[in-house]
């Protein structure tokens, strides 16, 4: 189905949020996810289904003042 | 004396940004020379099978900081309070440096949308260190919004001038006796730390002034050592200026050759 992942149109057979990490090969602790503007916990992405359209936003840590 | 900010105790009085440092290496002895006890860190999009976010947060875990997310780049309510969830998602902390941009090219805060996202996220829990301007009427409504530490700028980010409007500033210090002043953005020499500490603020905000200096750790020691300055003479109480000359050798005693 066609999702938008971190801006991109991303074309990815998952269904859950954390079928898609794995598909796209996000690993590590560190990541924070949003699904169409809301926080998706670390724990609710196995259970989190995705639509056709989704806007999925993938962030981790970086530098900042 | 320590500065507590919501449940923390801290003795160092400079919170240190970790953006813009020639090297991972330099970041480290600038934040060790500095004596910081807290780092502003911040979020951006992973790309897929990216390690990148990771090295940063095993490095951030080393240090051992209490790290201060920011929410830098928002320019919305609604973006920032996103980026807020999402940093206490990793950092496990309830801390949030509350940025909401209002103008492009000062990086003036949006006044209007911070209350908004300031009242959001405390009611969820957050402890928000909201960077504002100035403006005493705003900041009156950042701690009814459930504030409880106010980060004015004293000129716009990164522009290294130094404290524009020192009268504000002393406005702001008198009207919130009680609340933590740091002074968020706008330093660019150890002077103006020292000048801003002299005027009663608890702490100094820095990045830029530290990493885009020739040699970041000195100027990271350097820093240091005028925000202690500053902050040691406001407790010490200055002399005001006067307009004429006072002798400072006592003139009582003094032999009479005429």
């Amino acid at each position: 189905m066609m999702l938008i992942v971190n801006g991109e149109p991303e074309d990815c057979p998952a269904t859950t949020l954390a079928e898609l990490l794995i598909a796209l090969e996000y690993e590590g602790d560190w990541l924070a996810t949003a699904v169409n503007g809301d926080l998706v916990h670390r724990e609710d992405r196995p259970r989190h289904q995705l639509k056709q359209g989704d806007r999925i936003e993938i962030l981790s840590p970086m530098q900042g003042g | 004396m320590p500065l507590t900010l919501y449940d923390i105790e801290v003795s160092s009085r400079l919170l240190l940004g970790t953006a813009r440092y020639p090297s991972p290496a330099i970041l480290a002895e600038a934040i060790r020379r500095s004596g910081t006890e807290i780092l502003t860190v911040s979020l951006r999009r992973e790309t897929a099978g990216g390690k990148a976010g990771g090295a940063f947060f095993q490095l951030v875990k080393d240090l051992g900081m209490h790290v201060l997310p920011n929410t830098a780049g928002c320019h919305s309510a609604s973006e920032a309070v996103l980026t807020a969830r999402m940093a206490r998602e990793i950092f496990s902390t309830n801390w949030i440096k509350l940025e909401v941009i209002g103008h492009q090219d000062t990086l003036q805060p949006d006044v209007f949308g911070l209350v908004d996202a300031a009242r959001i996220l405390n009611q969820e829990g957050f402890q928000v260190f909201p960077y504002t301007t100035d403006d005493l009427v705003v900041g009156e409504k950042l701690l009814a919004a459930g504030c409880s530490v106010l980060m004015p700028w004293c000129a716009p980010i990164g522009s290294a001038m130094g404290p524009q409007n020192k009268t504000a500033l002393r406005a702001m210090r008198a009207e919130f006796p009680d609340i933590p002043l740091i002074v968020d953005a706008g330093i660019g020499r150890p002077s103006h730390a020292t000048t801003v500490m002299e005027l009663g603020y608890d702490a100094v905000l820095l990045n830029t002034a530290v990493a885009g200096a020739l040699d970041p750790p000195m100027m990271a020691q350097a820093f240091a050592g005028a925000i202690t300055a500053g902050q040691k003479a406001y407790q010490a109480g200055m002399l005001e200026p006067r307009d004429m000359a006072v002798p400072s050798t006592p003139v009582i005693g003094k032999g009479v050759f005429a």
